[in-house]
């Protein structure tokens, strides 16, 4: 996903000469070609988020369309009151990119995670939050919200991830994508985890459930008509996210239900309210945190018979 | 009125102090002793420097000034109106429920003439480098002002973006600081080791400058010298006296709170020069 973030970058920075990016330091060769095309619409704004964040906001304010970059803790948590009142106070359209979120870099340990950032980000006045799910979902992304001035945050993994969709998706802001009709119950995922809710999908039909798979690439606001329509198909909704159950997507998706009369269950995966205090790879955190394939077939297929 | 008589600007901020004295006594607005400070500062920028248009307040030219240490607002709020931004008469509904002149100032959409919504300290100056770096990066030329605090200098936020601004050779861009020597709860000198505030400007990059931030003639002086020719940012520290204009409210810092009653509205009229 990094390399497809600055890949499109360079593309739209060749187009709109609106777009200017500013990084906390990391990302070194990865924006040389974003440097050729205009290098005064790059800046490595240093180790200093809360400074980086109220420029980009100046920036917005005078028409410029920056995005800020950086390890999604540091571009998130260590400048929220910078997002909070210089962005979203302003409604300057700002683009915030959080790259390595969830787990991406479990092991650099609990500094490095990020498993607060949907939570914290989506209580501001304005701030649309988005979780594409592969690059093909992020370079749509990247497009779509030039096309407005809303200030947004996008939470990218880091590299490598698998290309869910074979080619560029019709993407629109708040509109989910369903990936794979089903009829028994629907698989919703926020970001990096469509991979393994695809397999748990494929784990459900192996027990003879058909299972929906969707990407909801928006998490704030949500696809509200998506959700009434499923919740009159499917029983059970089922939330997927690499982000703490507390306040991320599933929380969404429950604050949705709260306000509706509906009977429709929902199951949540995410992780839990603790730090990762040993060392592991993303794949042991994900599996200490039941964020695997089987888990989610399992616990949903055992909700589905209770 | 814009001028460069120094006797007119004094004339000016008088009146408006006279003026923001009233409205936090019959407001009950704290932080009077916060916009006193920095009335000469405010007068001198909006009356005499700044290259701003009152009937179109978004120009793309116009120059950007952010009151940093937002607290300061009922001093800005005056000095807009008195600039043609607003009627006076606006300032009647101050501090009624539904409106936008309360303690800390709006954002640019809700009121005329503010740059940046600012009351949390730390962030006019990056908000100011941002604006400063649209204007390199896409035009127009303008120049960028922020005035900040002593208090507020506490900050990390504002020499993040000291350093951003000195490597980015932003010379138009200039900080003046309210050195009133008080923040809420103490003297600023000693409750952060704030000295020696001009030379940690010059040790970050910038031009500094030590100026009377109640003499207009020095006042002036130091802004006619920027954006300087060094290609440095500006940072003009100005000496002030908290509450300054009243004798019994300078440098007590019991009036970072204190509320002015109607006797003592008069008093400091009275030594304004502006006796009912």
């Amino acid at each position: 996903m990094r390399n497809a973030f600055a890949e499109e970058m360079t593309r739209l920075a060749a187009t709109d000469k609106r777009v200017v990016v500013l990084s906390g330091d990391i990302g070194n060769k990865l924006f040389d070609k974003l440097k050729v095309v205009d290098e005064k619409r790059f800046y490595n704004c240093g180790i200093a988020e809360a400074n980086m964040m109220g420029v980009a906001a100046g920036m917005a304010m005078s028409g410029l369309r920056p995005f800020v970059y950086t390890i999604t803790p540091f571009t998130t948590t260590r400048c929220f009151e910078q997002i909070r009142v210089d962005v979203c106070y302003h409604h300057a359209p700002v683009v915030i990119v959080g790259t390595g979120s969830g787990l991406s870099y479990s092991e650099l340990g609990p500094t490095h995670h990020s498993l607060e950032d949907i939570a914290i980000l989506r209580t501001l006045p304005g701030m649309r939050v988005l979780a594409p799910c592969d690059a093909s979902e992020l370079r749509q992304t990247l497009h779509e919200v030039l096309k407005d001035d809303s200030p947004t945050y996008i939470r990218i993994g880091k590299k490598g991830e698998a290309d869910v969709h074979p080619s560029l998706p019709d993407l629109k802001l708040g509109k989910v994508l369903v990936i794979r009709p089903g009829t028994d119950v629907a698989l919703l995922c926020a970001g990096n985890m469509m991979a393994d809710t695809l397999k748990a999908a494929d784990l459900l039909a192996a027990s003879g459930i058909s299972a929906e798979v969707v990407s909801f690439h928006t998490v704030k606001p949500l696809d509200a008509d998506y959700l009434q329509q499923a919740a009159a198909r499917f029983k059970l909704l089922v939330t997927v996210e690499e982000h703490s159950r507390i306040g991320g997507f599933g929380s969404a998706v429950a604050e949705w239900r709260m306000a509706q009369l509906l009977r429709v269950a929902q199951l949540g995966f995410g992780t839990e309210d603790v730090f990762m205090h040993e060392v592991g790879t993303q794949a042991y955190a994900r599996k200490k945190y039941g964020l695997t394939a089987d888990n989610i077939a399992a616990t949903t297929l055992a909700a589905l018979r209770a | 009125m814009l001028t460069k008589d120094t006797t007119q600007l004094a004339k000016l901020a008088a009146t408006l102090r006279a003026r923001i004295i009233e409205t936090s006594s019959k407001t009950g607005t704290p932080h009077l002793g916060s916009c006193l400070s920095c009335v000469d500062i405010l007068t001198a920028l909006y009356f005499s420097v700044l290259r701003i248009d009152t009937s179109n307040p978004q120009a793309p030219e116009r120059d950007r000034c952010i009151l940093s240490k937002g607290h300061g607002a009922m001093g800005l709020f005056h000095v807009l109106a008195e600039r043609g931004f607003y009627p006076m008469t606006d300032l009647d509904s101050y501090g009624e429920d539904g409106g936008v002149f309360a303690e800390h100032p709006p954002t640019p959409a809700h009121l005329a003439g503010i740059e940046a919504a600012t009351g949390s300290l730390g962030h006019g100056l990056p908000l100011g480098l941002g604006m400063a770096l649209a204007s390199r990066i896409q035009g127009p030329s303008y120049n960028v002002y922020a005035v900040l605090g002593d208090g507020e200098c506490n900050e990390g936020s504002v020499w993040e973006a000291a350093m951003l601004a000195a490597a980015q050779k932003l010379a138009n861009v200039c900080v003046i600081i309210d050195f009133n020597k008080w923040q809420a709860t103490g003297r600023s000198r000693e409750i952060m080791a704030l000295d020696p505030l001009a030379e940690k400007w010059r040790a970050f990059g910038w031009n500094a400058v030590e100026v009377d931030g109640h003499n207009f003639d020095e006042l002036l002086a130091a802004l006619a010298h920027f954006p300087h020719a060094n290609s440095q940012p500006t940072a003009i520290i100005a000496h002030t006296v908290k509450g300054k204009g009243a004798s019994f409210m300078e440098d007590n810092n019991n009036w970072h709170y204190r509320i002015p009653s109607a006797d003592e509205v008069v008093k400091a009229q009275i030594e304004l020069g502006l006796a009912p």
